[in-house]
């Protein structure tokens, strides 16, 4: 079965992110008050066979902890869903 | 002495470390392509240098530190060898968990190239030897992560234990938020491992080795390297 | 298909047929309309080009390949090039920005040269409008991000402001590399019975049609009809180029291209009809990343990262082998053979079959009319030498240098990385920019110039003006200049005016070339850099390339030292016509610039010389943007002193201060050298004019500005 892994990684709470307080001013500036947090991360989607969803899940997982996630400053949330569906 | 400097895909530093080795020290070079398996044989120096490993794509070193020769490598530095990383290369070194920490971008969001001061902060590594602690010395710094980050326990237990060789500091020596380029933790410019024998460093010292250059303060740094070597410091 | 809808002219069409000998086919009319664009094809400039000269003594390779070669002594060269990428910066600033940088690296390669420097010539819109900043964001980032992952220093460049590039700003890349003389590589040396291989990343339909982009106007309309967005990818470039001279080193490479401006049919048939072969190439052979694409957008897609290598049939599986080493696609497609053709095969039947000389070369060319413009004598007979500083002196010199034009671009060059490869000996921000040359232990020095200004109010002596100034920089630092590259950056020729101004800026070029013996080795053309609402100022930019011998030859600015007397050559005063003064107080560009003057400057430069080979200054610059003033307040900001100066308060203060053009130059001699000095200038206006000293720099009767506030000025905080 082919699966498709969604993967958002962003950095950890407490990780200062440089780029989300920018932004964050930046829409102060053009007057959107009402923006409390913004936090920037990275989004990827990964197409993958797998015998079935948990066993996707679980190759996903070990990729993320082998190369795509660093865990000293990232955290991610991930979906696995069949591809198509 | 004997150096291997490793090239990676997108390395771009590797010929100037490998010309700065060889004209201030008479170092024999070999360049090790990153897919090879073993280190060259007799090898004192191993250089892992600056540039855009695999593009900085995903996150600075981290495709470069699963290369085929970092298992070499890593065995290599923990039999005693020494390893040096300079600016990619340290982010690779903190990728391959050598060393600890990791890079954000720096906070001024943009790259930046230009000279820095420094500050020795230790004379009793292999790397530098040839300084003395409290030194003020000018690296040029040429990078958009460097940024050093490491949380609070582990950074104090990481001072605690000496492993900070270099910080960004003013011309005089001090250590002031404002001589900062990029918001590294506690200014953070190079550190080494718990055996003093892994070197991290964001400047390049490559770029400071000849007079003609304008600086030769990089040039104590292959000399310390040489001086270690030559009095069998090495492994 | 309507040939018209494609751009092409009837005249052009006619060519075709008859070059043909029949109507053209769908695929070939694409060909034909990019080909013979006025990107590709400089049909409305070859005339003009044809004036510069293009001998000298170090010329190894002129014009006519992807970049020239000058000799730098001990057998090896220098291949370089500027190119504009301005259409595809306007809408899309940071990929056009950044794919500029990589076309011309991959020019410089394909000469077989490794790219060791680069510089960009950036023109925007007015400071602070909002359109400005993030078209000027992009294209800065976009010049850094590719130049740094790539490894090739940005060592120098230009950048200025105006409100004639609001809608139109211009992107002028200039690459050098260093070649070995007895491995240039040629798109001249194929023969029948050899391989077309591509090397590089997979084929899209990226930038398809942009040659053509590039040569109309941008009217509304383009903006949503344009071709897709060529996106760059240095990390790809970076395994180009070593892959590249690896195959170079090897000795594998018959001829080699770049995939620029009409990718495949471009560079495929430019070496059929320089090498006068056929090229058959299997466009189902191309890798490729979309699907369905047409035969014709394989052939003319502007994918980034590609090159096409001509290598002997034995040398393939080496060529395979090396590719696959740096993770490249690697792709055997064609194949030459005896004869004249340019052969399209797509699954099995020819889609394209015409003679590669009619493709490459023989767009007939266009004779546009000239005509002087209507507004030149209002341009011209401005009263410029009236405008006083109305807040003073002091404040005049403050706002100059504060100008965005001609204030600090650290915040910029510190983006790059102008010190990779360990070669940048005197880095931007200065003059000259100087590398050295690690093979030979010889130095390079680098000048971009421009003078938009003065080009809008004469330009056939703006054009000289831009020459004279890049040469006279270089031989003030004690290079000797070996030769120019030019990217000429104009708007539509094909209003009458505006032809007269290109072919007027060309001729004052061309003439200064010649006259100071400098011959033109590559070069660029960039028309339609207008829109409905606005079109830019005559912007022919220049690179000249200069030789040092060693570094004791070399004389640099900004080295000031206490007790040195100030020596100015030259004319007192100059003109204020098109100059920063003027353009900062009165905002428009009025008035007559001095004439270009070949004695003058041949004295100029033979002196200037002596003074560098004769080490009788610390420090020498010449006057350029801010006239005296500037080049004083620059003196005393980068060498860290004051000056105390004393003018002729005969002469005007306004031209003597801020007047600009012609040769003229400010030396700092140490006392004792001060005689010596006099004697090489003998002949040429020289008057000693202070003494260096001091936290101020003061000018009797004029102001009196301490140093600190001159770096405060200078550095916009």
């Amino acid at each position: 079965m082919r699966y498709r892994a969604s993967l958002l990684i962003y950095l950890k709470e407490g990780v200062l992110d440089i780029q989300g307080r920018t932004i964050l001013r930046s829409l102060h500036d053009l007057g959107y008050g009402e923006v409390q947090d913004v936090r920037v991360g990275k989004y990827l989607r990964i197409t993958l066979e797998a015998a079935d969803e948990s066993a996707a899940r679980r190759q996903a997982e070990a990729m993320c902890s082998d190369l795509l996630v660093n865990d000293l400053i990232e955290e991610y949330s991930l979906v696995v869903e069949e591809e198509g569906k | 002495m004997k150096v291997a400097v490793v090239v990676f895909p997108g390395s771009n530093c590797d010929a100037d470390v490998a010309h700065a080795v060889e004209v201030t020290v008479g170092a024999s070079v070999e360049m090790v392509w990153h897919a090879s398996e073993f280190l060259p044989a007799g090898t004192d120096l191993v250089i892992l240098p600056g540039g855009f490993s695999y593009g900085d794509y995903l996150r600075c070193g981290a495709m470069a530190a699963r290369s085929s020769i970092m298992k070499d490598v890593k065995r290599f530095a923990s039999s005693g060898g020494l390893v040096l990383g300079i600016c990619n290369g340290f982010q690779i070194l903190t990728e391959a968990k050598m060393l600890r920490g990791a890079f954000l971008p720096n906070r001024t969001l943009s790259f930046i190239c230009r000279p820095c001061a420094l500050r020795v902060e230790r004379d009793d590594t292999p790397f530098t030897l040839r300084y003395k602690a409290g030194q003020v010395v000018r690296f040029p710094i040429a990078h958009h992560e460097g940024l050093y980050y490491l949380d609070k326990d582990e950074l104090d237990a990481m001072e605690k234990r000496r492993q900070v060789v270099f910080r960004y500091a003013t011309p005089a020596g001090e250590v002031t938020d404002e001589a900062n380029p990029n918001g590294a933790l506690n200014n953070i410019a190079g550190m080494v491992n718990e055996g003093g024998n892994v070197l991290g460093l964001i400047p390049h010292p490559e770029r400071a080795s000849e007079p003609v250059l304008g600086s030769v303060d990089g040039a104590l740094m292959w000399q310390s390297i040489s001086e270690w070597i030559k009095g069998g410091g090495a492994h | 298909m309507n040939y018209r809808t494609l751009g092409l002219r009837d005249k052009e069409y006619d060519a075709i047929v008859e070059g043909l000998g029949r109507e053209p086919n769908e695929t070939e009319l694409h060909l034909f309309s990019v080909m013979w664009s006025e990107h590709c094809s400089y049909k409305s400039t070859r005339r003009l080009l044809r004036l510069f000269p293009k001998e000298g003594k170090s010329v190894v390779q002129g014009p006519g390949e992807n970049a020239g070669i000058v000799d730098v002594g001990d057998g090896w060269g220098a291949a370089f090039k500027v190119e504009s990428h301005n259409h595809p910066s306007a809408v899309e600033p940071y990929q056009g920005a950044a794919t500029g940088v990589g076309g011309i690296i991959r020019d410089i390669l394909a000469m077989g040269a490794r790219p060791t420097a680069s510089m960009d010539g950036l023109f925007f819109g007015r400071e602070g409008a909002r359109s400005t900043r993030r078209l000027s964001d992009g294209i800065i980032r976009g010049v850094g991000d590719y130049g740094n992952c790539v490894g090739v220093p940005t060592v120098g460049g230009k950048t200025a402001y105006d409100p004639s590039y609001d809608e139109n700003p211009l992107v002028n890349a200039f690459c050098l590399g260093l070649v070995r003389l007895d491995r240039v590589i040629k798109s001249s040396t194929a023969a029948p019975g050899q391989v077309a291989v591509l090397i590089g990343s997979p084929t899209g339909r990226d930038g398809i049609g942009g040659a053509a982009f590039a040569s109309v106007e941008l009217a509304d309309e383009t903006k949503s009809s344009r071709p897709q967005v060529q996106i760059g990818d240095p990390f790809a470039e970076k395994l180009l180029v070593e892959c590249c001279l690896e195959l170079v080193e090897l000795g594998v490479v018959v001829s080699m291209q770049d995939m620029g401006a009409g990718g495949i049919t471009s560079s495929a048939s430019e070496v059929a009809a320089k090498s006068g072969v056929s090229v058959v190439i299997e466009l189902d052979r191309v890798p490729l990343r979309e699907e369905g694409m047409a035969p014709w957008e394989i052939a003319l897609s502007e994918s980034q990262e590609r090159m096409l290598l001509i290598v002997q049939k034995k040398d393939i599986e080496l060529v395979e082998s090396v590719a696959a080493k740096w993770g490249l696609n690697c792709a055997s497609i064609g194949a030459t053979t005896p004869g004249d053709r340019f052969v399209l095969k797509y699954k099995g039947n020819v889609v394209t079959d015409v003679p590669a000389s009619l493709l490459g070369g023989e767009c007939p060319e266009i004779s546009w009319p000239s005509l002087s413009p209507e507004d030149l004598n209002a341009r011209q007979s401005f009263g410029a030498e009236q405008i006083k500083p109305s807040k003073g002196w002091e404040d005049a010199v403050v706002s100059l240098l504060s100008h965005p034009n001609w204030a600090d671009k650290s915040w910029i060059y510190e983006q790059y990385d102008h010190m990779v490869q360990i070669n940048t000996i005197v880095g931007p921000g200065s003059p000259v920019t100087l590398l050295r040359i690690k093979p030979n232990g010889r130095f390079l020095a680098l000048v971009m110039e421009s003078d938009p200004w003065k080009c809008h109010l004469d330009p056939f002596s703006g054009g000289a003006e831009t020459v004279a100034k890049g040469l006279r920089a270089l031989v003030v630092c004690g290079a000797v200049p070996l030769g120019m590259t030019d990217c000429l950056n104009f708007p539509s020729p094909e209003k009458p005016d505006q032809f007269w101004e290109l072919e007027e800026a060309v001729r004052g070029m061309a003439t200064a070339c010649r006259e100071m013996a400098c011959p033109v080795v590559s070069g660029n053309v960039s028309l339609y850099n207008e829109t409905s609402k606005s079109k830019i100022l005559p912007t022919p930019l220049v690179c000249i390339v200069g030789l040092v011998d060693s570094l004791e030859d070399f004389l640099p600015s900004g080295r000031w030292k206490e007790g040195d007397r100030l020596f100015l050559v030259g004319s007192p005063g100059g003109s204020l016509a098109g100059s920063a003064y003027q353009c900062v107080f009165s905002g428009k560009p009025r008035g007559v610039p001095i004439p270009f003057d070949a004695q003058k400057e041949k004295a100029f430069l033979e002196r200037a010389a002596k003074t560098a080979k004769g080490r009788v200054a610390e420090s020498g610059r010449p006057l350029v943007g801010g006239g005296l003033a500037l080049a004083l307040a620059k003196e005393a900001i980068e060498s860290g002193i004051g000056a105390r100066v004393n003018l002729d308060a005969e002469a005007k203060p306004l031209s003597l201060l801020f007047g600009e053009g012609g040769p003229r130059a400010i030396y700092a001699v140490p006392p004792d050298k001060a005689a010596a000095f006099c004697r090489i200038w003998q002949g040429f206006p020289v008057n000693r004019i202070g003494k260096v000293g001091g936290s101020e720099l003061s000018v009797d009767g004029f102001l009196k500005i301490p140093l600190e506030k001159l770096i405060q000025a200078w550095r916009r905080p």
